[in-house]
């Protein structure tokens, strides 16, 4: 997807939003969706091991970030991450083959579900450890302003992860430094089993910023426009230098926390209720309809990108094994 | 076109499951996303979802079938343009539907002979005993941890203990490692006795420094005064196909530091009468399960007594050729290994060292006398690992005793790979032990 940068604001009617950029942003979630329901499906059958957690329900957040940056930024989060790395326009073939564990993935087969990375499309990973990319996307916005360029860090984390004492030590250093970064904080509402009244105090996590001078909206997630907007606010403020912001999406996650929670803190009510009324796919849907963008055309488009995910399916239940050799390769660099 | 439904795997370390219930009937049509059946493994009961549209031709594997393994076909879906009966008869020329290929195949375990006054039991199952019977007789013990309570355990090790000792005992925490391990070791100087679950000893790094600085030094920094009666425990070493940052053994690190104690039992008994030590220890205990382990079943005596020392190792199997030393999950692999080793004519003694601080030298040093030949298994790291700190006693204490130089089995020297082969090639198999022990034997 070309990097769009044109900065509506909300005052402007979503109607008013360019129909390719929508189109676009719809044709990412899908590719994002329908490449996490194949996941599901090879993890099911043994192909993909390990822990695999699915960004289904998630996917306005990182499509309409992403919509909002410019060449050169940077991207971190933690393992669920499959959906960052879409977005980032990683080839969903070698994502794929990282999750089978293949020679093509883009770890080499190495890193897995959990942990994957690309520095070319500006993707920082894809980290294992709850809240640990926090500091790590702190430290990438330093860098930015080391380097005097004009990018940003876009930092991702769970509600569960916001809970970790290093995000506010992040947050401080990064407010007293003017760092770059924008705080994406995916309230997703559970933290495995956890539910965010269970595990934070206070009324939300976006008012955490206020001790420390930062900045900080609560966003509906589940809206792609609103994330869209929010996020060229928050971008523009940080790249002109005012420090770090925070984003609080408010998200739901469909599937369990990885493949094998049983599920039991929520009902399953719950979960359909949310994908009724608040679908990020159906709602851009409904608005395309709108514009006058029959249903047949987005069909049409869902049924290219099911083939686009079934070739990365093969592809990565084609790609070898890594070569044994690889076992001690990449451990440091000389 | 007709898709076989196979049963699915649902968590890292899932062979099989009990099909429980069908959700769905033969004729019905579903789409994908419908939940079809329940499936029942060792830790949870899990909801399958239909991954795509269609009829229900036949369901293969009838509700309440245990030991379904996974990836056999538990249903036909047909596309639901097609007749069924065509379709089926189709299919079931196939071999592989004949009825008595269809029953799944009950994995072979050995048969374990029933011990006086035991019973059989998962680790698990022991695990969550050990809790129960020192939280009933003593009232300062409690627990906390990520997802130990409402859920039940990440890994159902403490599974009842919020129904049967409710909340003012079982905390459920934040995600916040080295803020409740410290708060562990305040209350544990407070003269309470926690038990902290670290939901893996991975992330049991993010508290290192209150483990280390506060929890093991502190007793000698004031002189004598602030013992610090506290269990850290929670699953150690690799899980399955979770890659570097959620597979690692911690055991050389922790018994690294003087003012902890560190044991790892490999069998339930072991983890019953460890772990009730543990709690009632004064002093820190880090205490490493793992997570392989947690299913498989062994004798366990019921006594809510029974107790075994921290600090003393125990001789699995007598041999006169060769003394292998394990711990944890590496101990049943030496039994294998020991195995195979006697039927190439080699006689081994396995030994399990249940704690590695204090490490009982006597029992090994004792072996070494016997067999004069030594090989270590571990998960970890070989570069100073638990097996490198062995062999320096053993060349200390028992020098002259040695026909062979002690041979190290370790993981391999890099972090742990996801790739299905490299993990394989990274983690030490009973066929590096069996070729460790005809190396010092000078056998090939
Ligand atoms: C330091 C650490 N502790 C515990 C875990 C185990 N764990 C993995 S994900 C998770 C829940 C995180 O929830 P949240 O931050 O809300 O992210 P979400 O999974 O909802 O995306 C936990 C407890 C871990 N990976 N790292
Ligand atoms: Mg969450």
């Amino acid at each position: 997807m070309k990097k769009n940068t044109s900065t509506k604001t909300l005052n402007e009617s979503k109607m008013n939003y360019d129909l390719e950029l929508l189109i676009d942003m719809y044709q990412k979630m899908l590719l994002i969706r329908r490449f996490e329901e194949k996941a599901g499906q090879l993890y099911g059958m043994g192909k993909i091991g390990g822990f695999c957690h699915l960004y289904i329900g998630q996917e306005a957040v990182v499509v309409g970030i992403q919509s909002a940056q410019i060449e050169g930024d940077s991207i971190v989060t933690s393992y669920r991450d499959h959906g960052h790395m879409i977005a980032c326009d990683m080839d969903p073939k070698g994502v794929m083959a990282e999750l089978t564990g293949r020679e093509d993935g883009y770890s080499k087969g190495k890193g897995g579900s959990m942990h994957m990375f690309s520095r070319e499309k500006g993707f920082f990973g894809g980290h294992g450890i709850v809240a640990a990319q926090v500091p790590i996307g702190a430290g990438l916005a330093f860098a930015h302003k080391y380097n005097g360029n004009k990018n940003v860090s876009i930092t991702y984390f769970g509600d569960g992860a916001a809970n970790q004492g290093q995000v506010y030590e992040s947050y401080n250093i990064a407010s007293l430094w003017k760092l770059p970064v924008i705080f994406v904080i995916e309230n997703n509402k559970y933290g495995m089993g956890t539910s965010v009244n269970r595990s934070s105090a206070g009324d939300n996590l976006s008012d955490r910023g206020k001790a420390y001078g930062i900045k900080s909206e609560i966003v509906d997630g589940m809206d792609i426009i609103a994330v869209r907007d929010a996020a060229i606010r928050a971008i523009e403020y940080c790249r002109s230098g005012k420090g770090p912001y925070i984003l609080e999406m408010k998200t739901y996650r469909y599937r369990g926390h990885s493949m094998s929670d049983p599920a039991k803190y929520r009902t399953r009510d719950e979960v359909e209720k949310i994908r009724k009324t608040s679908d990020p796919i159906e709602n851009i849907k409904i608005l395309l309809n709108k514009m006058g963008v029959e249903d047949k055309a987005l069909k049409d488009i869902d049924v290219k990108i099911k083939s686009k995910i079934a070739d990365a399916a093969k592809f990565a239940q084609d790609s070898p094994e890594p070569s044994e050799a690889e076992l001690y390769t990449d451990i440091t660099i000389n | 076109m007709t898709i076989e439904i196979l049963m699915p795997a649902l968590s890292p370390t899932m062979e099989e499951g009990t099909l429980a219930k069908w959700l769905v009937n033969e004729g019905d049509s579903i789409s994908s996303g419908d939940l079809i059946a329940e499936i029942e493994t060792d830790k949870a009961t899990m909801e399958v979802e239909a991954v795509d549209d269609g009829k229900i031709g036949q369901l293969l594997v009838p509700a309440g079938t245990e030991g379904v393994k996974v990836n056999t076909p538990i249903a036909l879906l047909i596309d639901s343009t097609e007749l069924p009966h065509a379709s089926i008869k189709n299919i079931a020329d196939k071999p592989y539907l004949e009825k008595e290929k269809i029953a799944p195949e009950l994995k072979m375990v050995k048969p374990i002979t029933l011990e006086p006054n035991s019973s059989i039991i998962t680790v698990r199952e022991a695990l969550r005993n050990a809790m129960a019977e020192e939280m009933r007789s003593d009232k300062n013990v409690f627990v906390m941890g990520e997802e130990v309570a409402e859920y039940q355990g990440a890994y159902k090790v403490t599974q009842g203990l919020l129904d049967e000792f409710g909340d003012k005992r079982v905390y459920d925490t934040p995600i916040t490692e080295h803020g409740f391990a410290g708060i562990g070791i305040g209350a544990a100087f407070g003269n309470l006795k926690p038990i902290v679950e670290f939901m893996t000893f991975n992330f049991a790094m993010q508290a290192m420094d209150q483990i280390i600085n506060s929890a093991a030094k502190t007793l000698y920094m004031s002189g004598g005064q602030m013992g610090c009666p506290i269990v850290f425990r929670g699953p150690n070493g690799a899980a399955s196909r979770v890659a570097a940052q959620h597979s690692q053994c911690y055991a050389s690190w922790y018994a690294h530091c003087p003012g902890l104690k560190v044991v790892s039992p490999w069998s339930s008994k072991d983890a019953k009468g460890l772990l009730k030590s543990a709690i009632r220890d004064p002093d820190p205990v880090i205490f490493l399960e793992n997570e392989v382990m947690y299913g498989q079943s062994f004798n366990c005596p019921d006594n809510e007594d029974f107790l075994l020392s921290i600090g003393k190792a125990n001789v699995e199997k007598e041999g006169s050729d060769v003394t292998i030393i394990a711990f944890s999950i590496m101990v049943g692999k030496s039994l294998e290994a020991a195995e195979i080793l006697h039927e190439k004519g080699i006689n081994a003694e396995v030994v399990n060292l249940r704690s590695l601080r204090p490490l009982d030298l006597d029992t090994i040093i004792n072996s070494v006398k016997k067999t004069n030949r030594v090989v270590t298994c571990e998960e970890g790291f070989p570069f100073a690992g638990i097996g490198a700190e062995i062999s320096a006693l053993i060349n200390e204490n028992a020098f002259d005793w040695l026909d062979a130089p002690v041979k190290r089995v370790t993981g391999k020297d890099v972090p742990m790979p996801y790739a299905a082969n490299l993990e394989k090639l990274a983690l030490p198999q009973v066929d590096d032990i069996v070729n460790a022990c005809g190396e010092v034997c000078y056998k090939d």
